[in-house]
């Protein structure tokens, strides 16, 4: 195993360097056949790895080279192969894989064709490098290397101003968020004197480290998660991240570089275990986060946005699992999720192509027989989003549920099922806004409405497959199921510092069960009453009644204007406050003094330099006179 | 009998002063160019003399060397005068004070 692991995030890597070096001039319009080949390969051996690894208690730690050696801070770059690191392994090359074919018939004939698959591979470098480090500073490194990546492909077409806005923010929330991060790291150095992931985790089982710092030390990394998966209050990016490339959302602001925060939490599992309220504070960011911006979602009108809301919701509901110490539940929810909303997102981008760049739901509608497939596909998604029996999404969130209200959090529970409606809600509400009721196209557009290309339909086939069939296989029986079994060697410390124990299948899981269908189905069903049936109620509720609250929603409860009048104007008028008066008076004040000085000494001294060479002359012979006078006296 | 020492240097000591209020009082560029000749041929019977001295040819072997480099110096120095000439259409060292600070 030790012998090709390096070869994962490396295959990338090189074809993220031959694209981009010979793209432009070479390559051209065949840059995708590198970058799918290399990602393709370093999925087979994902997968050997994934199979290789099971049932090992302990990770195989691949050692490739030191990089800090000063005393007593020793990182080595070096990798850290565990049944974790196997799964996101998977998830990212395998999604990965099949949005490269995809992004074939995407971004067919775009100017930055080669640009755009030598982005994507140096993403996929830098997401493997994050969950196969083997230490913290180099799950840093890979932490900011996707955001740098992100940043790369929001901004994708540069010459939009709303797309490079949009790259600015992400990029900047995310460094308030890694600052905290940054903290952690330090913090866990300077209380446990190393960073590799054994080591800290050996410590922090024996009890060598205080509580206090513990607790410190988890809020501080919980930040960086909050930052990088879009929690409450750090969210507001991904939905502007929307502005990139529709494959780009899928692959990294839905399926698997939002999901960094869950996977370091998992990782972080036995630092968190160890404090109760980091764990507590987690649960509750992510809970909040889940209902808040499954809220937002019901009344946006870009078919992206909706979906952006929804994975911030998706990633709340991840950090609830984790908040309860449900860490595989958090791992098995992220992995269908993965599949499921990557396959939201293409099929919308299947929309978006069909429709010529349309984005707005309020242009669509009745698309279901014009492009069978990507409905079909698209449904699919859409009841494993929605948690319906027996699709994948319905076995990891009703998982969730099912671990809160046993580990006796009834009000989390309570405020998970309430999302749960609003996401089967809104979920319904876009496919029948999309691909339901009468067409409200442009004619102009309609004419053009086509199916999309094969390099398309058949990501989506892959993933609508998974999408169905991955929960029950993976997950099923609930708590008990394969990927249970397969993740204990890794949580197994955690459980124990938690005092969790795993119970069987038993009336209360059925109950459950059936209680979050029904609250499913309902959604659906006012989904259909409401966009379907009777489309003119609700703009008359809405318009009448709930006036303010819909517009709230509607303006995302005005986050964004809060950031705006708090943060960024107190911000932008303090500079100027500093430019004017610290700057230009002090600064350059001091500066422009000194010039002046030597100015004014100048001036005195001039007269000397009369111009004419007698008198140079004169000074000469006079200074010869003196030196020789004085040499011979 | 051979001359004596003094008045090589009362010689040499009387023409650099000719040479140097020349190149200080004088106006005219040429003239200055010449007092500087004057000065260093003032060198010049300085080194023959105390070469005649010391009975060795060290001085006077010298002395070729430096005449040889006046003259080259001679040719570079009229080459200037005359483009200086050409350029202001006067010689006069005082209307020269453009490096004036």
């Amino acid at each position: 195993m030790e012998n090709y692991i390096w070869l994962i995030p490396t295959l990338p890597f090189a074809a993220f360097l031959i694209t981009l070096f010979l793209g432009k001039w070479f390559i051209k319009d065949e840059a995708h056949w590198i970058p799918i080949f290399a990602f393709g390969a370093s999925f087979v051996l994902s997968v050997i790895g994934l199979i290789q690894i099971a049932g090992h208690e302990e990770a195989v730690i691949v050692k490739l080279w030191p990089w800090f050696d000063v005393g007593s801070f020793q990182v080595p770059i070096s990798l850290y192969f565990d049944q974790l690191s196997a799964v996101m392994c998977c998830v990212v090359t395998g999604v990965g894989t099949l949005i490269f074919i995809y992004s074939r018939g995407y971004m067919k004939g775009d100017t930055g064709y080669y640009r755009f698959f030598a982005y994507l591979s140096l993403f996929a470098f830098s997401m493997l490098m994050l969950v196969l480090a083997d230490n913290y500073l180099l799950l840093y490194f890979g932490w900011e290397a996707v955001g740098l990546c992100s940043y790369y492909l929001i901004g994708f077409y540069y010459h939009k101003p709303s797309a490079a806005a949009a790259g600015k923010k992400a990029f900047l929330t995310n460094r308030v968020g890694d600052f905290g991060f940054g903290l952690g790291i330090m913090l866990i150095f300077v209380t446990i004197g190393t960073l590799s992931y054994t080591g800290v985790f050996h410590a922090v089982e024996a009890g060598e480290a205080g509580k206090t710092a513990l607790l410190a030390i988890s809020l501080l990394l919980f930040t960086g998660a909050m930052g990088k998966s879009a929690q409450f209050p750090l969210h507001v990016w991904l939905p502007d991240a929307m502005e990139g490339p529709t494959p780009v959302s899928a692959l990294i602001h839905a399926a698997t570089m939002v999901t960094a925060g869950v996977y370091m939490v998992a990782r972080s599992a036995v630092i968190f275990a160890s404090v109760p309220e980091a764990l507590m504070v987690v649960g509750i960011i992510g809970t909040f986060t889940a209902i808040f911006a499954a809220t937002i979602g019901i009344a946006q009108n870009d078919i992206k946005r909706v979906l952006a809301y929804s994975t911030v919701s998706q990633l709340g509901f991840m950090f609830m699992a984790l908040g309860v110490g449900a860490w595989v539940a958090a791992i098995f929810h992220l992995v269908t999720h993965a599949f499921f909303k990557a396959l939201l997102f293409l099929g919308s981008g299947s929309v978006i192509h069909a429709l010529s760049g349309e984005q707005d739901m309020r242009k669509m509608g009745a698309l279901r027989k014009k492009i069978p497939v990507t409905y079909w596909t698209f449904l699919m998604g859409a009841l494993a989003l929605s948690g319906i029996f027996p699709f994948a999404g319905f076995w990891s969130k009703d998982e969730i549920l099912g671990m809160n209200w046993k580990g006796g959090g009834y009000v989390i529970w309570a405020i998970g099922l309430i999302t749960a409606f609003i996401t089967a809600f809104y979920t319904f509400r876009l496919v029948f806004m999309t691909f339901f009721g009468k067409s409200k196209m442009d004619p102009e557009v309609e004419k053009h409405v086509h199916e999309s290309p094969k390099s398309m339909v058949i990501p989506l086939s892959v993933l609508a497959v998974l999408s169905v069939a991955a929960g029950i296989v993976i997950g099923f029986p609930p708590e008990e199921g394969f990927i249970h079994r397969y993740l204990e060697p890794v949580f197994g410390a955690a459980d124990h510092i938690l005092g969790a124990h795993h119970g069987a299948f038993g009336a209360l899981d059925l109950v459950l069960m059936i209680v979050s269908v029904l609250v499913a189905l309902s959604g659906i069903g006012l989904a259909y009453l409401f966009y379907v049936k009777k489309p003119e109620v609700l703009p008359a509720l809405a318009g009448a009644k709930a006036g303010w609250l819909y517009r709230a929603v509607l303006n995302k409860w005005y986050v964004d204007e809060f950031y705006n009048m708090a943060i960024i104007n107190p911000l932008i008028r303090g500079s100027q406050a500093v430019y004017r008066y610290f700057d230009s008076a002090i600064i350059d004040g001091l500066v422009n003094f000194v010039g002046k000085l030597w100015v004014f000494f100048g001036k005195m001294i001039r007269p000397f330099q009369t111009g004419r060479v007698q008198n140079y002359a004169l000074v000469m012979f006079i200074g010869l006179f003196i030196l020789i006078t004085v040499i011979v006296l | 009998m051979p001359i004596p020492i003094e008045w090589y240097l009362i010689l040499s000591a009387l023409l650099f002063i000719i040479g140097a209020v020349g190149m200080l009082t004088r106006r005219n560029l040429f003239i200055m160019f010449f007092s500087i000749e004057l000065m260093m041929n003032a060198v010049n019977v300085n080194l023959v003399g105390f070469s005649r001295l010391h009975e060795n040819f060290t001085g006077q072997g010298f002395v070729l060397f430096t005449m040889a480099v006046a003259a080259a110096e001679a040719a570079v120095g009229l080459a200037i005068v005359t483009a200086l000439y050409r350029n202001r259409q006067t010689l006069m060292v005082d209307l020269f004070n453009r490096m004036k600070g």
